[in-house]
């Protein structure tokens, strides 16, 4: 690792002064395109409404202060219901996932029997249809099943799409787990059953919890379509409903509604600094080759 | 190891609930799609087979421009999507001080929910108060409010945008995790030949990324095509339609006007291409991969 400029550094990683600033510009650039809404939602959230909405537009704010992060809790009401719900819903589709997807990803690892090629490749289509293509029958579908306008609206048709990059992830994973277990196990008499159950999946765990970490992350931030559609009910609105409902008002208290946005990343954002290392695996896993 | 009966068994046993339920929530759905688009079906009660007429009705000028708008929305889309992706990885590959805390300030737009996100935008993009107008108008390079999501030419750009700043730090991060992947002994060879910083780009990291880029690009290809959530919290499809994609349109005609036979129709033409889109993908990672054997 050639972090620091010191005589460790190899040759080819050393820059002249110019290129230094060339690299850091560019970075600051870059992460400024990724960072501004965030940037501008934030300074908004701390501006007073009578500094938003006033002419020439300033980029700082002036008496700046977090009383929006007090107020919205009022201004919006039932945005902590709003909150419950988000994580509800994806905490009870990331258990449906990995309810389907550990054994189904073990028979991927393990098994190869004629057709499972095919069963494979098809779970990978399906991650190709957005659930936006196939509303008309989903919302059916959803009738039939009486969940229209219930928390499983948004729950069971988000959990299937999540379901083709878990299998992918913790397949790659389990591939890893030395095949020699499965015949010591064998030997021993043990049932397939009793080995998957015992021997497979506590070795698995930490594969496991990547992934429930994965479909979390998936579930949590992409409501949105399905709860648009299939649910017209406030009290089980998640976050990103919630809010789109105020965003259309004519008297949008903007700094109060950047605020409850800012709560609402903020899992999210803490989630990014102790996970990287496991997105970029998780992302990476299959696709590049090691 | 056993390769009886039983093992057979078991393994469709443990795929079954996985295959059961991604039948019943998406093949069967499809298929449902499918044979809607050959009725009449709306809210009303009864549902008549009404042979291609729907196919026959929406088959006109707007709807081949919508076709046309969505091809050159994902192409502008995937396009600056590829190349920012690179600019980053290249960048965030250098060594210097910091880079971790980069590779981490490069993602929150693809974890956190995306259409908050998309709200930060929106107000971004407004004329009177937004950062964008406002500091153009600082820096004097507009003079009056600039409302980029009022006007067809600008609220289609305005989108294309912030799909890609959604799309981004994915493919920068999977193009980085391809960089690193390429063994250093060739840039360290090719250095003491005297090859600068861009011909090692040029003749090592490009070509050997070739791969990536070609799955990245359809990856994100099929994505694009699929989006939604941006247009419609932006724009809705508006300003007079200007931003309406296919997936847009079919959701206005399925959704909002409660037509599902003509509406089934629409996403029939969505799934047609992208199921070519599918299939060019498996075909070429296929062929990638033999390469890469061979």
């Amino acid at each position: 690792m050639a972090l620091f400029r010191n005589d460790d550094t190899p040759m080819i990683d050393r820059y002249r002064w110019w290129e230094i600033i060339g690299i850091y510009a560019g970075i600051f650039v870059f992460l400024f395109f990724m960072l501004s809404p965030f940037i501008e939602g934030f300074l908004v959230s701390l501006k007073p409404l009578s500094q938003l909405f006033s002419t020439p537009y300033s980029f700082w704010p002036e008496n700046g202060s977090f009383k929006a992060y007090f107020t919205m809790w009022e201004s919006v009401p039932g945005f902590a219901r709003y909150i419950f719900n988000s994580f509800l819903i994806s905490t009870i589709a990331t258990v449906i996932v990995l309810l389907l997807v550990v054994p189904a990803a073990y028979a991927f690892a393990r098994f190869s029997f004629r057709g499972m090629g095919l069963v494979l490749a098809a779970f990978l289509a399906v991650s190709m249809f957005s659930g936006a293509v196939l509303l008309i029958p989903l919302f059916r579908l959803m009738r039939t099943l009486g969940m229209l306008n219930t928390y499983w609206a948004m729950i069971v048709p988000g959990a299937a799409f999540l379901i083709p990059a878990a299998i992918w992830l913790l397949r790659t994973y389990m591939m890893r787990i030395p095949k020699e277990l499965n015949e010591a196990a064998y030997m021993d008499g043990a049932s397939q059953f009793y080995t998957f159950r015992r021997v497979i999946l506590p070795i698995a765990r930490p594969g496991i919890i990547v992934v429930a970490i994965m479909t979390f992350i998936g579930a949590y931030s992409q409501q949105f379509v399905f709860a648009l559609t299939f649910n017209s009910k406030t009290e089980y609105m998640p976050l990103p409903i919630g809010l789109f409902a105020y965003f259309g008002k004519q008297e949008v208290i903007w700094n109060e509604l950047m605020a409850a946005s800012f709560v609402g990343i903020a899992p999210a954002l803490i989630l990014i600094f102790f996970l990287q290392r496991y997105l970029v695996g998780g992302l990476t896993a299959g696709a590049v080759k090691q | 190891m056993t390769s009886s009966r039983s093992a057979w068994v078991f393994a469709w046993l443990l795929l079954a609930p996985a295959i059961i339920y991604v039948l019943i929530i998406v093949a069967w759905p499809l298929v449902e799609t499918f044979r809607l688009s050959f009725t009449d079906a709306s809210l009303r009660k009864t549902v008549n087979y009404v042979g291609w007429r729907n196919y026959e009705k929406i088959f006109n000028e707007t709807f081949l421009t919508v076709i046309t708008r969505t091809f050159i929305w994902t192409f502008f889309s995937v396009l600056l999507k590829m190349v920012i992706g690179m600019c980053g990885a290249v960048m965030l590959n250098a060594a210097v001080p910091g880079r971790n805390l980069f590779r981490i300030l490069t993602m929150p737009p693809w974890i956190v929910p995306m259409a908050i996100g998309i709200f930060m935008w929106g107000w971004m993009y407004n004329g009177q108060f937004g950062m964008i107008s406002g500091l153009l108008q600082r820096f004097g390079i507009v003079d009056g409010p600039v409302a980029f999501l009022a006007y067809g030419g600008s609220a289609f750009w305005a989108t294309i945008i912030t799909d890609v700043w959604i799309g981004v730090p994915m493919v920068t991060i999977y193009f980085l995790a391809a960089m690193q992947a390429i063994p250093k002994d060739l840039y360290e060879a090719a250095w003491t030949d005297g090859a600068s910083r861009w011909t090692r780009f040029r003749r090592i990291t490009l070509p050997l990324m070739a791969p990536a880029i070609i799955t990245m690009s359809m990856l994100s290809l099929i994505a694009t095509f699929n989006s939604f959530d941006i247009i419609w919290i932006l724009t809705q499809g508006g300003p007079s339609g200007q931003t309406t994609t296919m997936i847009i349109d079919t959701y206005q005609v399925a959704i909002g006007s409660k037509k599902y036979g003509e509406g089934a129709a629409r996403a029939v033409v969505i799934c047609l291409f992208l199921s070519l889109f599918c299939l060019a993908y498996f075909r070429v990672t296929r062929r990638l991969h033999t390469m890469d054997k061979a």
